[in-house]
């Protein structure tokens, strides 16, 4: 079953078109990358899916459910369901990383206090963040900001995350050990991984399945296997010179 | 959802067996009913059976964890036994906490405290001067070479610090002059002086009101305005890159507005005086059935150059301490777009009071050193 499939999606800001006709899938329990170049309207179509922008024309649906039509209450139901890591973060600025990640746990659980603080600690762990517990976000790096912002898109075990270029500003190794994380929250928890990404050593370690995106529309979707002998010079070359800094 | 019905644990000597998921929505309920049996296995070497436990998340590992370290602290340990190897890879997944004590930050006491702020007024005091110093010292510079500074900002900000503040200005001081006369008009009256309501007005909006309300006007929305820009630029590391590239940001962002500002307020000011005693003559003529020609004459005795050169002379001082103050907090803004928000309010607080605080020392200058002015 798809867990998120979009049909001739068109979007944009005001009036100038962005996405012009978008249709694409991504499969439950697995990595599907969204690529291309900066600009294309990878950002705009997270937004579209998740209702941030409100779509010209064409359909979402999620977990089998048409996203478009549903009411605000319905809708928030659903987002339970959703995490969302922001290309910028997104971490609010007055409060600490606890609290951030804490957010989503006092809206969603009753978990007990001393629960939910192991939690938080948990999730810190996971990106190797625990040092910066009781900072304010901006006493972080970018890059650490980053992590903090991944430990709360997954505050809740989502069934769907959603990431916007998760390894943009890390560093190799960091980066690699998000990439494995990622893995495993599919491989043990079905977790189900939208990602924007540039990276492409962590598209071939990670993605089940790439969309590239070029020019309004959906130039190839398959695995990276079929990319890279798709015989679309536009698409290779991505490969090609994504490879060679790695 | 996945309701799940209590009790679902057995408690045999130290062991603990649970029988249900260990999952976020059933997690509060669990930890209710481990809890309330805390005296079986709190000081012991509490076993946790998970073989029945079909299906486990990140909050089910918190409760194992939180019940670990609950065990540690009192000299007991946790096992771990049964469970499936799912649950136990995923138990492995999220077990990576080092049992890290966490330190708050620091609280201080009430003396500490105290010697603490004082002694970060003296500090904020010495950069505040040094900014003080480096502004004036740009300014003249920038008389004799236009270099370094952003194009076309002078006329902007003219535009935006006087034609932009001149209703607003206009408004407080109508409003100002007519109250003035309204109260003195009450007074005066008794006696039949009523006409001194024009020396009165006249007098005290060239020397006071005039200068301060256009000052209180321009904290309010030139000085929190540039306070603000220039912590953004700050925050978003603009004037970093203004460095990085052979600017000085006071130069560039600060001194062309100390331009404008100085030019701009002595129009405003005097703007303001001359609304202020129309304002008032509206009340002497409507209220006080004087007429507009003796008025206005008595307004034109009253006035002396010297009051209306003071009263522009300090305008510029207030001028020049709203611009000082609002770079000062725009430049050591800290935390993020929080700390824009805060210098912000801090620059219009601290700049309304140091313009008041100016007119009382001026007031005392040209009082008691009168004879030289
Ligand atoms: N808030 C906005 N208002 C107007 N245009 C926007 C906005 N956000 C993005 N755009 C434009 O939409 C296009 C796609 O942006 P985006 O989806 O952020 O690209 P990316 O693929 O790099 O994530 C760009 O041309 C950008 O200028
Ligand atoms: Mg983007």
């Amino acid at each position: 079953m798809s867990i998120v499939s979009v049909t001739h999606l068109e979007a944009g800001y005001e009036d100038t078109p962005v996405l012009r006709d978008v249709s694409m899938t991504a499969e439950e329990g697995a990595i599907t990358a969204v690529l291309g170049t900066s600009g294309c309207g990878k950002s705009t179509l997270l937004k579209n899916i998740i209702r941030l922008n409100d779509a010209w024309s064409g359909s979402v649906r999620m977990f089998d459910e048409e996203v478009m039509v549903m009411d605000e209450p319905e809708f928030n139901q659903l987002l339970k369901r959703v995490g969302v890591l922001f290309q910028n973060g997104a971490l609010l600025n007055s409060i600490t990383i606890a609290e951030n990640v804490a957010i989503p746990l006092e809206q969603h659980t009753r978990l007990p206090a001393p629960v939910r603080d192991h939690l938080i600690r948990i999730k810190l762990a996971l990106v190797e963040l625990e040092e910066a517990i009781d900072k304010l976000p901006s006493e972080l790096s970018g890059g650490m900001r980053k992590r903090a912002a991944l430990a709360r898109a997954m505050a809740l075990d989502p069934d769907l995350l959603f990431c916007d270029e998760p390894s943009a500003g890390l560093d190799p190794v960091t980066a690699a050990g998000l990439d494995n994380l990622i893995c495993r929250l599919r491989d043990q928890l079905g977790m189900s991984v939208i990602v924007i990404t540039h990276h492409v050593p962590s598209i071939i370690r990670t993605a089940d399945k790439i969309v590239y995106l070029s020019d309004g529309g959906v130039l190839f979707s398959g695995t990276v296997k079929e990319a890279r002998s798709s015989g679309i010079e536009q698409i290779e070359r991505f490969f090609r010179e994504g490879v060679k800094d790695y | 959802m996945r309701r799940v019905s209590h009790p679902v644990c057995r408690f045999a000597d130290s062991t603990v067996s649970v029988d249900a998921p260990l999952t976020k929505d059933t997690v509060p309920g669990i930890y209710a009913e481990i809890d309330g049996h805390r005296s079986v296995w709190e000081d012991t070497a509490l076993t946790l059976d998970l073989s029945a436990v079909t299906r486990i998340d990140s909050a089910g590992v918190a409760l194992i964890e939180t019940l670990r370290s609950r065990v540690n602290e009192r000299g007991g340990s946790l096992t771990i036994t049964g469970g499936s190897k799912d649950v136990l890879a995923l138990i492995e997944t999220f077990t990576v906490t080092r049992d890290g004590k966490r330190q708050p930050r620091p609280k201080r006491r009430f003396f500490e405290g105290m010697g603490e702020q004082l002694y970060t007024f003296w500090q904020h005091l010495g950069a505040f001067f040094i900014l003080v110093a480096d502004t004036a010292f740009y300014s003249v510079q920038g008389m004799f070479t236009r270099s370094g500074m952003r194009k076309g900002e002078f006329t902007k900000q003219c535009i935006f610090i006087g034609m932009n503040a001149l209703p607003i200005v206009g408004l407080i001081s109508f409003l100002i002059g007519f109250i003035l006369a309204l109260q003195s008009a009450a007074q005066l009256r008794q006696f039949g002086a009523s006409i001194y309501v024009a020396d009165l007005v006249a007098i005290s909006m060239t020397r006071e009101m005039g200068p301060i309300m256009t000052a209180i006007a321009l904290a309010g929305r030139s000085g929190s305005a540039f306070a603000s820009e220039i912590a953004n630029m700050v925050v978003t590391e603009e004037t970093d890159a203004l460095k990085t590239m052979g600017l000085n940001p006071i130069q560039y962002i600060v001194v062309p507005k100390m331009y404008a500002i100085t030019v701009t307020t002595p129009m405003l000011t005097i703007l303001s005086m001359l609304i202020g005693i129309f304002g008032s003559l509206v009340i002497g003529v409507t209220y006080l059935d004087l007429s507009v020609g003796p008025f206005m004459d008595q307004v034109a005795n009253a006035l002396i150059l010297r009051d209306v050169i003071i009263g522009l002379a300090k305008s510029v001082i207030f001028a020049w301490i709203i611009i000082t103050v609002g770079a000062y907090f725009g430049f050591t803004v800290s935390g993020g777009a929080e700390g824009v928000g805060r210098a912000t309010t801090a620059s219009v607080v601290t700049s309304i009071f140091m313009v008041i605080l100016a007119d009382s020392i001026l007031g005392l200058i040209f009082y008691f050193g009168g004879g030289a002015f």
